[in-house]
């Protein structure tokens, strides 16, 4: 297929032989991005000038004598709730339809101080609250592998520019399994880090205590070095953690020592379509024969992960969301006879139903008379649960289960069920509760040549071990390029 | 559980909300079937567990806060661009005395 699938490194060795220059890798994927967005709708904003005058000013400094930087040249999409200074940043929601972000965020400043190319932002359910991008006021991406069917959501926008040649490399946020739900269903690699490994600054806040921006690559080798560059302390975030970063883009080739895999079997038969359950088994045939011990573990709590999730996330959301009431920033409505009507007829008009709906399971759950039945209760459960994974983790170093039940469902499928929709976040939210990171990995194609994947957990602060073992899943499935629809 | 048509009314008061008639009978059902889902909660057992807000906090030390110093913010004109209305360097909004 004619579209463009460099990796980072040989991006890097290009530049370095000036086999091309900077400019024309952005040319490439900004022509890819005119040829094939009108379809696959992964862009809500894309930044032609601003990438092709960053790409001149890095040739320039290259051709002045200047070392390469990390990412020197390497286009690079984000998804539409992270701050670009001067660039339109709508969440996907029409109450911030005409929000221009006045700073940039802490990983999109680093991004850019290690020489990587922003070529636009991506759409995603509205605020982060959806499984599909079904939940965007500006309409859902499609899938590059079948456009009738979602990409995967939140962050589909960015898994679609990723899988289709639109970007290198994709950032997205994940709150709960917004990385890697349209990874999995999109064919690529997506990361959600440790809570507080990179910094949340500049991250439009949907629930604080699980929100986290992790990426989205095509090998395990460009996930490693988009993860390094984003990943460290950030004075502006409280919750950003002080310990230094693994070297993530080294050793990913060493043999797997010593490496027990847990899988909680008897979870993840019920519910679960039969390619996906294949797809573990041939997972666990190859981490077998890279030498990797398998055992059984019990998560007692993981069925109860998903009710847990749907009561904390939205109370966080309902506070959070407060601050959109047409003063400071985005749409105001014009129909109103006072302030209080201001407020209300201002967020019923500027937020879609799924938000609405969640901004009021929220404030219920919060409210007088139901916040211990509710509030407190589940996050009771969310100790219960963190405990069943440290009693895992005291036993094994990673744990493999499906990263979605099924794999990419049609467009409109689940948008009259919200429950059914909430249920495709089974096994991706107990990550963000219990704050370890996670990495979706391709895992190869159903006959109706859909993507499957599997989903690596380790304990916090382990996205090496992450990273190490989804390299060998790498080798060992030896995925052929996909076929796409466009 | 089910929930009534007031007390949606009053959440969403709550929550500075608006809903149609059509759209608060459509809500009701949905509202109501992903509580019931959730009251799956109830049974499990909780009788002396510590909640937990924020799951990596205890590794959030008194080192990781930045110290305590004045550091150039926003200017008054950065933190305006995107009022839908301001004057004289503040958000404007209707009159609220009367």
């Amino acid at each position: 297929m004619g579209y463009p699938r460099l990796s980072i490194a040989e991006i890097r060795e290009g530049l370095r032989r000036k086999q091309f220059s900077c400019v024309e890798i952005t040319q490439q994927h900004l022509k890819r991005i005119e040829e094939a967005d009108a379809r696959l709708k992964a862009f809500l904003t894309v930044t032609p000038e601003s990438a092709r005058a960053r790409a001149a000013v890095l040739d320039q400094a290259l051709a002045a004598g200047e070392p390469l930087l990390p990412l020197t040249g390497v286009p690079i999409a984000i998804k539409d709730n992270i701050c670009t200074q001067g660039v339109r940043t709508t969440c996907g929601s029409r109450i911030l339809s005409n929000y221009v972000a006045p700073y940039s965020a802490t990983a999109v400043e680093r991004l850019e101080a290690a020489g990587a190319v922003i070529v636009g932002k991506t759409n995603c359910d509205e605020f982060g609250m959806g499984s599909s991008t079904e939940n965007s006021a500006f309409g859902p991406s499609r899938n590059p592998f079948d456009l009738e069917r979602v990409p995967g959501g939140s962050s589909g926008g960015s898994a679609v520019a990723v899988a289709a040649g639109e970007a290198v490399g994709a950032f997205g946020s994940d709150t709960g399994g917004s990385v890697r739900t349209p990874a999995a269903f999109c064919g690529v690699y997506g990361l959600k880090p440790t809570y507080g490994r990179v910094s949340r600054y500049g991250l439009v806040a949907y629930s604080s205590s699980l929100d986290t921006i992790g990426p989205l690559a095509r090998s395990v080798a460009d996930l490693a070095e988009l993860l390094q560059v984003i990943a460290g302390h950030d004075p502006r975030d409280m919750t950003s953690h002080g310990s230094a970063p693994d070297r993530y883009t080294s050793g990913l080739d060493a043999a797997l020592r010593n490496h027990r895999v847990g899988v909680p079997f008897s979870l993840i038969e019920e519910g679960v379509e039969a390619e996906t359950r294949r797809a573990i088994h041939r997972a666990l045939d190859a981490l077998e024969r890279a030498g990797c011990a398998v055992e059984e573990i019990a998560l007692p709590h993981l069925a109860n992960a998903i009710d847990t999730y749907y009561l904390i996330a939205p109370c966080e959301a309902s506070s959070n969301l407060a601050r959109y009431d047409g003063v400071k920033y985005g749409y105001r409505s014009e129909h109103f006879s006072n302030l209080g009507e201001m407020y209300q007829i201002t967020r019923a008009g500027g937020f879609g139903a799924e938000v609405r709906r969640r901004i009021m399971l929220g404030t219920f759950a919060l409210s007088s008379g139901y916040y211990d039945a509710y509030f407190l209760k589940a996050s009771k459960v969310r100790t219960l649960l963190i405990q069943d994974f440290q009693a895992a983790f005291a036993r094994v170093n990673t744990i493999l289960i499906p990263t979605a039940p099924t794999p990419a469902f049609k467009i409109g499928e689940k948008t009259s069920d919200p429950l059914a929709m909430y249920l495709t976040d089974v096994f991706t939210v107990p990550a963000n509760l219990v704050g370890i990171p996670a990495l979706s990995v391709p895992a190869g194609y159903t006959p109706d040549n859909l993507p499957v994947a599997v989903q690596l957990l380790a304990n916090q602060f382990h996205e090496k071990a992450l990273l190490h073992v989804a390299w060998h899943l790498e080798q060992a499935f030896a995925l052929k390029p996909a076929a796409l629809a466009v | 559980m089910a929930i009534t048509l007031e007390e949606v009314r009053h959440i969403a008061r709550l929550a500075n909300l608006q809903f149609s008639e059509e759209e608060l009978q459509a809500f009701i059902v949905q509202f109501s079937k992903i509580l019931e889902h959730i009251e799956q909660l109830s049974q499990v057992d909780t009788q002396g567990v510590e909640p937990t807000y924020h799951a990596v906090a205890g590794k959030i030390d008194r080192e990781n806060a930045r110290s305590d110093v004045i550091h150039a913010s926003f200017l008054q004109e950065k933190a305006l661009m995107n009022a839908p209305e301001s004057e004289e360097g503040q958000f404007r909004v209707p009159k609220v005395i009367r």
